[in-house]
């Protein structure tokens, strides 16, 4: 065995940076294969009411706020979009670019938890918060409609709880970068950090149309 | 080590074709398919999760292996929620004794 130099880029465990990298994407992916099989529960429970009770479904999706969320999707989507920039620009050694987009990453995740926030105030003010105060008007399946409510907001609140620890992973990459550690040699944790902000945006891309839009063709 | 960088142009036509894709979704939803509204509202968040998975998550420069892994989450994923479903959409189709 040849002993090398120990450096950000090559840790002494590994022969090349190249497996190095490789390791840790692959790291981040299968904890990510995780996170789809801890969402996929919640979805599956989310497809067999909405097959059971398909009516109140719609009728409960329906009090949602479409434009609100079609806008705070694009929000998201800007927030990758950023994502995607910081990561591009570490690679390709731009310190100053990494850290306006790592900030901008930041400012729209920040603004889709705001939004987020003042549409959960909105269901405690109109009573769609599942309890005792519960109510949905022109229904007779109050139960039921509270289910979709109870998952609504599991899976938005478990999105934002991403959000949130996406959010700080931004904060220490914010730093990290500041301190110059970051170079195109050597810049996995923005790459990984960005699978991860990646991932919960592609969460609400199918949260989007599951809970907002699904009962939208019939009034 | 050989390092793929996308350009700038690449991303933002990925980001506009995700924002014009979210605004399809929405306005395809008003429209009534009957049953086939679900399908239209999946298969463009297929489409969206792919444009993410495949070029903001760099998916098609990355290695056999990670794909191998992905592909096995999505295919574990379709086994979980196609069983799952499966045993709740066919409930009742057999009469069972007693129940």
């Amino acid at each position: 065995m040849d002993s090398h130099v120990e450096t950000l880029a090559l840790r002494e465990q590994f022969e090349t940076p190249t497996q190095q990298k490789e390791a840790s994407t692959l790291g981040m992916w299968i904890f990510l294969v995780t996170e789809i099989m801890f969402f996929g529960g919640m979805f599956l429970a989310y497809a067999v009411y909405r097959h059971e009770f398909s009516e109140v479904f719609s009728a409960a999706s329906n009090t949602l706020n479409v434009v609100i969320g079609a806008v705070n999707t694009g929000v998201l989507l800007c927030s990758s979009y950023t994502m995607v920039l910081a990561v591009r620009s570490a690679q390709i050694g731009n310190r100053k670019a990494l850290i306006v987009f790592l900030i901008l990453t930041m400012l729209f995740g920040g603004v889709f938890l705001g939004v987020k926030a003042y549409e959960w105030n909105e269901k405690f003010v109109e009573h769609h918060v599942p309890g005792p105060t519960f109510h949905l008007e022109g229904t007779s399946m109050q139960g039921q409609a509270q289910l979709f409510f109870s998952l609504y907001f599991a899976m938005t609140g478990v999105h934002a709880l991403h959000m949130v620890v996406g959010v700080g992973i931004m904060l220490v990459l914010l730093f990290q970068a500041y301190a110059g550690r970051y170079t195109p040699a050597y810049y996995t944790p923005v790459d990984v950090g960005g699978l991860y902000w990646h991932f919960v945006d592609i969460i609400w891309i199918f949260l989007f149309p599951l809970l907002y839009l699904i009962g939208r063709h019939h009034h | 080590m050989t390092e793929h960088i996308d350009s700038i142009k690449t991303y933002t036509i990925v980001f506009v074709l995700l924002l014009l894709l979210t605004l399809a979704t929405t306005v395809t939803a008003t429209i009534d398919l009957r049953s086939f509204n679900v399908v239209v509202a999946l298969s463009i968040a297929v489409v969206k999760m792919l444009l993410v998975a495949l070029f903001f998550m760099h998916l098609r420069h990355s290695s056999i292996l990670t794909k191998v892994v992905v592909g096995g989450g999505l295919l574990w994923l379709g086994i979980l929620l196609l069983l799952g479903l499966s045993d709740f959409v066919s409930r009742g189709w057999l009469r069972v004794p007693g129940k």
